[in-house]
């Protein structure tokens, strides 16, 4: 079994079977990544470029782990550092990268499309990770997939996604997910934060926290993008803690064996107390754990695509 | 499962039952007892017949043998060349084979690219005192320099015809078939 796809763009146009087929695939890479030998032959003589036009550590790092342990040879471009600080295109830089035979090209762009755009010009796999305000599709799946090891089932479990909903690819891209696999999704947080119209994805929109918490199975903090604050979404930021912070309080108002989640970085004391990130409940290294496996699976299904 | 028409049943259900008690005897014969021993099933058809081996080694030698599974698509020398990915499924192998005699079992002997692969993925795990092999036909072709330990029957062969092992565990009848 394979993706029937070139590319990874985004769970959008994802279908239930295939993100099944990535999450099940998922499950024998997380076999491979807890072995004293982690590493397999599948892809020897493959090339992956990790092309990145803004920060990340943990996206990159996870890229790059997954495909080393699949004995892929791994080239990290990181845009401050390039010609394109020189003045080249994305296009130009991307040809130049196939034109050195890469079979994978994993970006990052600050620009929502600039995936698309590529995947159309060139023959290597482009894997979006994370595009502007888009979509971040392996994020989205490494969730599913902490998600279904803890709690099994999708049809039915209670979600809460709260934070920054207008800047958050990843929160676009675990909508459009769990809508599909039949989850309820509600979304929470500041009337400037929220995207108009967002209900029409199937979400149900919430301005005050404890009400959006109410017996939850799950809830799913956002980052507050403390580098966007200039655009003055909020009055300060000790306001927006005050009001969207999760704390412990607050998550006795959630469902028994509530799972915490969180696509970091963390920023404690912001949008989440430290004793919520650290207690029982936060799987949020669980989350790292699983984005190498999750990663490797997508790395080998879209290999098989000929 | 359908079995064509001009298919010939090679082994009924009482004969693999008895080839797999004599190998059964011969893994205690060679390694004097199963101490030390483990099965490890090739998926899919390895994998029960490791299992039905291991329940023989126990009522011969009233000790229980380690079994486990091993799925060898990661590191087959086809992938590129395949149309599609084969079913990626899991590996368990629940115990440090580091010393232990492995055994091997698959279904069907053909060109040994699967035994190879599986001694690859095999020593990744860990690094047993030695890897034996058994299996239930060995339908000749070899194209690598691959001989089993424990034979449950030779069965010579053309090369396009086709040798399916039915296994009650999948849900068919045991039986071993020989298509054109």
């Amino acid at each position: 079994m394979s993706l029937k796809r070139k590319d990874l763009l985004g769970i959008q146009d994802l279908t239930v079977e295939e993100i099944n087929l990535v999450l099940e695939t998922a499950e024998s890479f997380k076999e491979v990544t807890g072995r004293e030998i982690k590493k397999v032959p599948t892809l020897r003589g493959k090339t992956v470029v990790n092309l990145f036009f803004e920060p990340s550590t943990r996206t990159r790092t996870s890229f790059e782990l997954a495909a080393k342990r699949l004995s892929a040879d791994v080239i990290n471009f990181a845009a401050s550092t390039s010609s394109v600080v020189k003045g080249e295109t994305l296009l130009d830089t991307a040809r130049n990268i196939e034109a050195m035979q890469a079979d994978f090209i994993v970006l990052r762009h600050p620009e929502a499309g600039a995936p698309n755009i590529l995947a159309r010009l060139l023959r290597a796999s482009v894997i979006n990770a994370g595009d502007g305000g888009h979509e971040h599709p392996t994020q989205a799946l490494l969730d599913l997939y902490t998600l279904r090891e803890k709690k099994r089932a999708f049809k039915g479990l209670r979600l809460a996604i709260v934070g920054d909903i207008a800047h958050s690819r990843v929160a676009r891209s675990n909508i459009y997910a769990l809508v599909k696999l039949g989850a309820e999704v509600r979304v929470a947080g500041p009337p400037t934060m929220m995207p108009q119209e967002i209900e029409r994805l199937g979400v149900t929109v919430f301005h005050r926290l404890d009400e959006a918490l109410r017996g939850v199975d799950v809830i799913m903090m956002l980052r507050l993008q403390l580098e966007r604050q200039g655009i003055a979404l909020f009055p300060s930021i000790r306001e927006y803690s005050r009001l969207y912070c999760l704390t412990p309080e607050r998550m006795k108002l959630a469902g028994p064996d509530v799972l915490v989640m969180h696509p970091g970085p963390i920023n404690r004391g912001v949008e989440i107390a430290p004793e919520v990130a650290d207690s029982v409940s936060s799987v949020i290294l669980d989350q790292v754990t699983n984005g190498v496996a999750v990663r490797m699976a997508v790395l080998y299904l879209l290999s098989g695509a000929k | 499962m359908e079995v064509k028409q001009a298919s010939r049943t090679v082994m009924d259900a009482q004969e693999i039952n008895r080839a797999l008690t004599r190998v059964a005897h011969e893994i205690i014969e060679k390694n004097h007892g199963n101490a030390n021993v483990a099965l490890v099933g090739i998926r899919t058809g390895g994998v029960y017949l490791a299992k039905r081996l291991a329940k023989k080694l126990q009522e011969i030698e009233g000790t229980a043998v380690p079994v486990g599974d091993l799925d060898i698509t990661l590191y087959r020398d086809d992938l590129n060349a395949r149309k599609e990915h084969p079913v990626l499924r899991r590996t368990d192998i629940p115990f440090d084979i580091t010393d232990l005699k492995v055994i091997l079992v698959d279904d069907v002997l053909f060109t040994g690219r699967t035994i190879r692969a599986a001694m690859d993925g095999l020593i990744d795990l860990g690094r047993p005192g030695e890897i034996q092999l058994a299996v239930l036909v060995d339908r000749g072709h070899r194209q690598l320099p691959i001989k089993a330990t424990y034979v449950g029957k030779n069965l010579p062969t053309a090369l396009e015809e086709t040798v399916e092992v039915y296994l009650e565990e999948a849900g068919t009848p045991d039986r071993v078939v020989l298509l054109p």
